[in-house]
């Protein structure tokens, strides 16, 4: 016998772990102590801050502050607004209003484009699912390629577009129609709307598409039934982004429609007449302009950051 | 009956599956044993038609089946990711199978209250899958499995991403579940013991080749080639080069190592081999049939009421699985028996060499 086999035995006699469990205890103890100190410190830093409200407060101020003197004017007479600076209407008036939902020329200028914007948003999703859908789950040739050239669509200024689109639109008729702008503005929310998708849909593991497969569901109805309920936010997103885009582009829309569809925006042009410039009704205008802008952000809310990282969070 | 002939699949010019052949019966429990990246999810996939073989037929009951779609053959699979349909109810998502196959509603209900009082789920069926714990995930996954009532049934891995005691619980309920529905039962693991402790058939795959294919106690006692018996050996099999010269095994040029030829082996020629055994194969004290050998300790792990201690013996680095707990320091040198009763001998092209013929 060695001395190897005598520590050896030695060691085997030993209870088992008759010394370890105390470290593992002391360590813990010792990792909550330092949390707290730290959160104490953190808490010490907030508490000391009496200004904490300040730069918060600033930018709230600076971010509404065109906003609120939008509203304010829209319900001031023209005579108040040129008159000099008032704070809030000292005569209130709904005039503004009240021409506006009652002259055709105007009301129509908002059914045109939410018209528009909405077909556009159909259009642009439909096309971008399983455009997406082929992105984030097959690899072809230069489907790399092809994705990134995608997203450059975007980064052209739709001014270089209107002259063509002009020839290529009056050609086949469909100037001054609804179609033709929403058409045209799937130019740039396609693209966009693939990278949403494509970004939430990578989110989604294969493995569920062939799982759905092997219970035997069929590519279609698996698409509807299994995969769009699990990317529903993403179409949300995507569509929120359609509809954004679309609202507030006015070059393409304006050149693509005469009278039948004339967009909102263009409409708001028309607002100096003889007797001036009519102030109160263009800022109304405005206001109503912002309105389904705001109610669609309320309803893809929790989702826009996503939304804006093109899902890839 | 699921027959694979002459399988390959290759992606780009990668080799996925090398040329597999096999042939596994209803009813049968089939393992599929091989480290991570050994082929065991392609083979699967090739098996349910997700994947289409490079080469090769792949056939079920004698049809040819190599082309069909996934969706018109009647598989069941289930991922080591617990996979569910996150916006279903559990309900649903165990539902979903009968319910695209149009089944009517009284049948389903039936089936899935079967199936989740067999998988202990039926306080959680109007849940979705996310608000489960994991291994509710996966058993809701395994109840859609079950409810398919499908000819061939492919486990990938199905227990790894849970903890040790559900593992065990299910692991032990698995083939029970299946038994019954007269599948072929085909169950992925990289874990040797797993296989043992379910039993059947086991095919070790290395490097997308099937090295062996029968049953599982037969392949982990008998391993035809020395690539299957490291497969097959958790913690690895401990090796040694030696030479035969007559009777015995010695190290060539060095005296001190001699292991007697094991007698069903004495007809093979002199020459030099590779000579294996499991780690529960050593010991520190001698018992019958034990070669003693001088061995210095590199380090020792002790796992609950037994003791891995690696060693270095020449260039070789074994394990040794001791009884009880034992500490010893790095670089002692101890003395260790190895029990020459379960010698594994492997000739130089790594074939074992009890299936060489015999000299005559």
């Amino acid at each position: 016998m060695t001395d190897a086999t005598a520590s050896r035995e030695a060691a085997g006699a030993l209870p088992p772990g008759s010394a370890l469990p105390d470290a593992p205890l002391n360590q813990g103890g010792g990792i909550r102590a330092g949390e707290d100190r730290v959160a104490r410190a953190m808490r010490r830093r907030g508490d000391e801050s009496r200004f904490w409200w300040l730069v918060p407060t600033l930018y709230i101020v600076f971010l509404l502050l065109p906003i609120y003197w939008l509203i304010n004017m829209s319900f001031k007479t023209n005579q108040e607004i040129i008159g000099g600076m008032t704070l809030f209407p000292h005569e209130p008036t709904l005039r503004n209003y009240r021409i506006i939902f009652s002259d055709p020329s105007w009301y129509w200028g908002y059914l045109n484009s939410i018209t528009y914007v909405l077909i556009n948003m159909v259009v642009s999703v439909a096309v971008a699912l399983p455009a997406a859908y082929a992105f984030s789950r097959y690899r072809f040739l230069g489907d790399k390629h092809l994705f990134f050239w995608l997203l450059t669509n975007r980064m052209a200024p739709p001014a270089v577009f209107a002259l063509p689109f002009f020839q290529l639109y009056s050609a086949f008729g469909l100037i001054d129609t609804h179609i033709a702008v929403a058409l045209a503005h799937c130019l740039f929310n396609v693209p966009l709307a693939v990278w949403i998708l494509e970004g939430f849909m990578s989110g989604v593991p294969k493995e569920i598409d062939e799982t759905a497969y092997i219970d035997g569901y069929s590519f279609p109805r698996f698409f509807v039934k299994i995969f769009m309920p699990l990317i529903a936010s993403g179409i949300g997103v995507a569509a929120f982004f359609c509809f954004m885009f679309s609202w507030v582009e006015l070059l393409l829309a304006r050149t693509l429609t005469t009278v039948n569809a004339k967009p909102i925006a263009a409409v708001m042009t028309r607002t100096v007449s003889a007797s001036g410039m009519d102030w109160g009704l263009l800022a109304a205008a405005g206001v109503l302009t912002l309105i389904p802008g705001a109610l669609v952000i309320w309803f893809v809310r929790n989702y826009i950051a996503k939304g804006f990282a093109l899902g890839r969070v | 009956m699921l027959e694979l002939q002459n399988v390959s699949k290759l992606v780009g010019a990668e080799t996925h599956i090398a040329d597999v052949s096999l042939r596994l019966e209803r009813g049968s429990l089939n393992v599929l044993l091989g480290p991570t990246l050994s082929g065991k999810t392609s083979l699967m996939r090739l098996m349910a038609g997700l994947d289409r073989p490079t080469a090769g037929r792949i056939l079920v009951d004698g049809a040819d089946v190599t082309g069909t779609p996934v969706q018109k053959r009647n598989v069941a699979m289930v991922y080591q990711q617990f996979i569910n349909y996150p916006a279903m109810t559990v309900y649903e998502n165990i539902a979903s199978p009968l319910r695209v196959a149009g089944v009517d509603a009284a049948t389903i209900d039936k089936e899935v209250k079967r199936a989740a009082e067999l998988l202990r789920l039926t306080p959680y069926l109007a849940r979705t899958p996310l608000n489960l714990s994991g291994g509710q995930q996966q058993r809701t996954a395994l109840a859609r499995a079950i409810v398919k009532k499908a000819s061939l049934v492919l486990l990938d891995e199905p227990l790894a991403n849970l903890d040790y005691k559900l593992r065990e619980e299910l692991r032990a309920e698995l083939p029970k579940l299946f038994a019954e529905t007269g599948a072929v039962f085909v169950y992925a693991t990289t874990e040797p013991h797993e296989a043992l402790l379910l039993g059947g058939n086991t095919a070790t795959l290395s490097q997308g080749r099937v090295t062996q294919f029968g049953p599982t106690v037969e392949v982990f006692r008998k391993p035809v080639d020395l690539l299957t018996a490291r497969t097959f050996s958790d913690p690895p099999l401990n090796t040694i080069a030696l030479v035969k010269r007559g009777g015995s095994f010695v190290m060539e040029g060095d005296s001190g190592v001699a292991l007697p030829v094991p007698l069903s082996l004495a007809a093979i020629p002199d020459g030099p081999y590779t000579v294996a055994f499991q780690p529960h194969h050593l010991s520190l004290s001698p018992r019958d049939g034990g070669a003693a050998v001088r061995a210095k300790v590199t380090a020792s792990e002790i796992t609950g009421s037994e003791s891995y201690v690696h060693l270095g013996f020449a260039d070789a680095r074994w394990v040794m699985l001791a009884h009880g707990i034992r500490r010893f320091e790095p670089d002692e040198t101890v003395e260790i028996f190895i029990d020459t009763r379960h010698l594994l001998v492997f000739g130089p092209d790594g074939r074992a060499a009890s299936t060489f013929p015999l000299a005559a």
